[in-house]
């Protein structure tokens, strides 16, 4: 049933290598189009350790929504923004640097403290399900989950209007605040924008 | 299914930890907030990791964990969706996706 233990171990090194290199690369790398990429095999690795986990219905629903939806939204999102520009440098940015960085580690530190010292009740392997998980998951979905579940529902409906309300362009023939005529081209053009130099 | 000899289940938590300080890290510097964006998802997956992980060594009869992830990638697309568009609307009203720019609300 199991794959073999040696087997296990390897593949987990490997995709744990694969997901926090691939991490490291998703924060640190210039190109953000890289980055959007370098995500894309992160997700798929964390499908990979939730297969070891005999997960076979949450890696597939990973793979379906992350890579194939968040990811190719992302993509897509990198390319409607994706202008060069010279970021205006900040003054403080080195001290933000050593504070951010040191934060991260002493949270990282103590989260491995408590990984490593806490004992964990693990239950006996026995009473394991294992690839059955997915008939179980359905039976949570539609009996003691069925509120969130339903919710859930709600929740996306929610999500997709306002993505669309947020993100579309004006239909109105005039413009509100100015009472010029809006072009309803699809190409976009270099217009005033509202709230620029603020500062 | 996982006998002792397989892999512990620290194993598991200390890589969603490692994966949830970059993301904290990514989200505390990156300039382009597609990047922060990024970063969120990030920290998302190290919290299913997490939940996986705990409910295969901990709850592996009642996988309530499972479920758990189940709405956090249900959520999490939610999330990539609305916050997508408010990057587009606000990209459409300033020019510019640099999070330093982003600060009407600061006083």
């Amino acid at each position: 049933m199991s794959i073999a233990v040696t087997t296990q171990i390897i593949c987990f090194s490997v995709l744990s290598l694969v997901i926090l290199i691939g991490a490291l690369g998703v924060v640190l790398l210039e190109s953000i189009v890289y980055s959007a990429f370098l995500l894309g095999g992160v997700f798929m690795s964390v499908a990979g350790l939730y297969l070891l986990l005999n997960a076979s219905f949450v890696a597939a629903a990973q793979v379906l929504v992350y890579v194939g939806a968040v990811n190719v939204l992302i993509i897509f999102a990198i390319m409607l923004v994706n202008k060069k520009e010279d970021l205006k440098p900040i003054s403080d940015i080195k001290s933000r640097r050593i504070i951010s960085t040191s934060i991260c580690l002493t949270l990282l530190s103590l989260l491995i403290r408590v990984d490593l010292t806490n004992v964990w009740s693990l239950s006996s392997p026995q009473n394991s399900i294992g690839e059955e998980s997915t008939i179980r998951i359905g039976e949570h979905l539609f009996s003691d989950y069925l509120l969130p579940f339903e919710v859930a529902s709600v929740l996306l409906l929610m999500a997709m209007i306002g993505a669309i309300v947020l993100a579309r362009r004006d239909v109105m023939s005039k413009d509100i605040s100015t009472g010029l005529p809006v072009d309803q081209e699809l190409i976009e053009k270099s217009s005033e924008p509202l709230l620029t130099n603020k500062n | 299914m996982m006998n002792l000899e397989s892999i512990p289940l620290q194993a598991f938590l200390i890589v969603s930890s490692a994966l949830f300080c970059i993301g904290i890290w990514g989200l505390l510097n990156s300039r382009n907030a597609v990047r922060v964006l990024m970063s969120i998802e990030l920290m998302l997956n190290a919290v299913n990791i997490n939940l996986m992980a705990f409910s295969s060594y901990v709850d592996n009869n009642l996988i309530q964990g499972q479920v758990f992830t189940i709405f956090v990638i249900t959520v999490a697309a939610a999330e990539a969706a609305v916050g997508l568009a408010i990057l587009l609307s606000l990209y459409r009203n300033r020019v510019t996706v640099d999070m330093e720019s982003f600060n009407l609300l600061k006083w």
